[in-house]
């Protein structure tokens, strides 16, 4: 650990990853105005004391809808990337550690999965679910699976053959006592570097969603969303686009310099 | 390279499509109202949906509905758009060859600005320049496409830039220099996010490939600096600069979705987005086996140049 602490991307990322899990827990409550308050006289504008990062089109604080978006936008990244290596895992490490004809025709359906790109695979689950938060959080979650159980197969795999486990084999242990206590400790540190990363590109599909109108539906204050209400007002103000698109760039980052950080510390091969 | 390879790769590929041709055929059966209703409409009766239904054969069991789909597709025969009234394989077949002529003018940018990037970040270590291509690379990364498409439209295409247009197509055949202004947001939007994933990887892979023994053992032999770079280093990091950058061909499938909406190009994104829109299930499900079958293929080829690339790879 004293490695991840001289490691410069990983402080920059738990330094970001901190600014944003406080925006999670307390932006509501320090949020200076109600997110969706019209102040019609202050439209579209820049920033100034009374409000920090300022208005959008019906003059509604920027700063107060950032810190309450910020719920909905890494919530659901963070959701939906749980989901995903929940199910991953059990799928990955059951074809990994039972082996044979299950683990080819296992392997060959998510081969048949991956073979479809990540977006165009959530909109055609959202397109059959119809769109919604919580429908393109299942939707980014089932896309994000077969990758996940990927990782964990061949995490499981590669740890089957060690001297540790051949060890326990030796001694007589029990298949589930090699499973619980030996194969999935180590298999771990891999899957949490994988989904650390991938709460990054859930974060970025989700505005994507919201961006298209196939996530979260006005009036959130999803991120991905207020750029795509602002969008038209784009030339008159960058400032109202910028300020939210930022944002999602900020956090997205935070989960990659973490994630990058967490991989090297957890593989003392890779040298920095 | 065996023959035997080949064969079992070529496959591999053919399975994959199989697989996916019936994942995309089971999604589009659960999506709800079937063909009937998108024809007719919503206000349609019980009777005249039945009857329609009964004329399309959408009552009988799913897999003859499959196996027919499944066998039209093999004779090139893609079904009639329900919303366009063209034949699928029409529609389809214009937006890919503008989505190509997107696509492949990306790629091959990024190809050419990334991989130098990225050995000059392994080679100069820890300088400037290094720290520079690093933050680049982990911005890039962490903007979603319509992120950086807005961002471009505002300071290169609103009143403060004004140089190029904000969206649009012309065809290459019909005027470069017209396709060239139109192609440069879209491409450089797909562009960054590739280019700095691209650009990060090479780095990597050159770092570790400039830590092993055998280059050490090319220094202490005497050799100089620049023959071991180009001689030794270089031909090294490359088959794993192709592999990545075949993955990123998924990336690639996925933006340009979004881009095309944003920009108004007449490509397969925004003709999957008005698909989506408007349920027009055999369009979707030639898009999503065509995005596959590209993704698949260019995996394939990837795979094949990299076997040529490195001869300790032996099938």
């Amino acid at each position: 650990m004293s490695d991840f602490v001289r490691h410069p991307a990983g402080v920059a990322g738990a330094i970001l990853l901190t600014i944003i899990a406080l925006a999670v827990l307390f932006g509501p409550l320090v949020a200076p105005y109600d997110p969706q308050a019209f102040h019609t006289t202050v439209r579209l504008q820049g920033p100034s004391a009374d409000h920090w990062l300022g208005t959008d089109q019906f003059g509604r604080d920027l700063l107060s809808r950032l810190l309450f978006g910020a719920r909905s936008t890494i919530a659901f990244g963070v959701g939906a990337t749980m989901i995903s290596v929940i199910a991953g895992s059990l799928i990955g490490v059951t074809a990994g550690v039972v082996g044979g004809w299950i683990d080819s025709v296992i392997m060959r359906g998510l081969d048949g999965m991956l073979a479809v790109p990540d977006l165009l695979f959530v909109l055609l689950i959202v397109t059959m679910l119809g769109a919604g938060t919580g429908e393109a959080m299942l939707a980014v979650s089932i896309a994000f699976t077969p990758g996940m159980a990927r990782i964990s197969r061949s995490s499981v795999l590669s740890i089957r053959t060690r001297e540790y486990v051949l060890a326990a084999v030796a001694r007589g242990e029990s298949q589930r006592y090699i499973i619980l206590s030996e194969v999935i400790p180590n298999a771990i540190g891999p899957i949490i570097v994988e989904g650390t990363i991938r709460v990054s590109f859930a974060i970025m599909i989700g505005a994507t969603l919201g961006f298209l109108g196939m996530g979260a539906q006005p009036p959130s204050t999803e991120w991905g969303l207020m750029v795509s209400e602002a969008r038209q007002f784009m030339y008159r103000s960058p400032w109202v686009v910028a300020v939210p698109g930022l944002a999602i760039a900020v956090a997205a980052m935070g989960f990659n310099l973490f994630g990058d950080a967490l991989r090297d510390a957890f593989d003392p091969r890779r040298s920095r | 390279m065996s023959l035997g390879y080949l064969t079992r790769r070529l496959f591999s590929v053919l399975l994959v499509l199989v697989i996916v041709s019936f994942a995309v055929f089971a999604i589009t059966m659960i999506l709800p109202g079937n063909a009937a209703v998108m024809i007719l409409g919503e206000y349609a009766t019980e009777d005249q949906l039945l009857a329609l239904a009964e004329v399309l054969g959408l009552n009988r069991p799913w897999y003859i509905q499959y196996f027919e789909w499944a066998g039209n597709i093999l004779q090139a025969d893609w079904g009639m758009s329900l919303r366009l009234s063209l034949p699928v394989g029409e529609v389809v077949g214009d937006a890919f060859w503008n989505s190509a002529s997107l696509a492949v003018t990306a790629l091959v940018t990024v190809i050419i600005i990334a991989i130098p990037l990225g050995i000059l970040a392994a080679l100069y270590r820890g300088s400037k320049v290094d720290l520079g291509i690093g933050l680049f690379a982990y911005v890039g990364t962490a903007m979603p496409e319509f992120v950086t498409a807005t961002l471009l439209l505002v300071f290169l295409a609103g009143s403060a830039g004004g140089y190029l247009p904000a969206g649009g197509f012309i065809a290459p055949n019909e005027s470069f220099p017209g396709f060239v202004s139109h192609v440069i947001l879209p491409a450089g939007t797909l562009g960054l996010i590739l280019m700095a994933h691209i650009a990060r990887q090479v780095r990597s892979e050159m770092s570790d490939v400039l830590a092993s023994d055998y280059i050490r053992a090319a220094r202490l032999k005497g050799l100089r600096e620049r023959t071991v770079i180009r001689r030794h280093a270089l031909p090294n990091s490359l088959a794993p600069a192709v592999a990545v950058i075949s993955l990123d061909i998924g990336y690639l499938l996925g933006g340009i979705i979004v881009v095309e909406e944003i920009f108004a190009w007449p490509g397969l994104g925004r003709l999957l987005i008005y698909a989506l829109e408007n349920r027009d299930l055999p369009v979707i499900q030639a898009i999503t086996l065509l995005l596959a079958a590209v993704y698949a293929l260019s995996n394939l080829f990837s795979d094949l140049v990299i076997a040529a690339l490195d001869p300790r790879v032996r099938y």
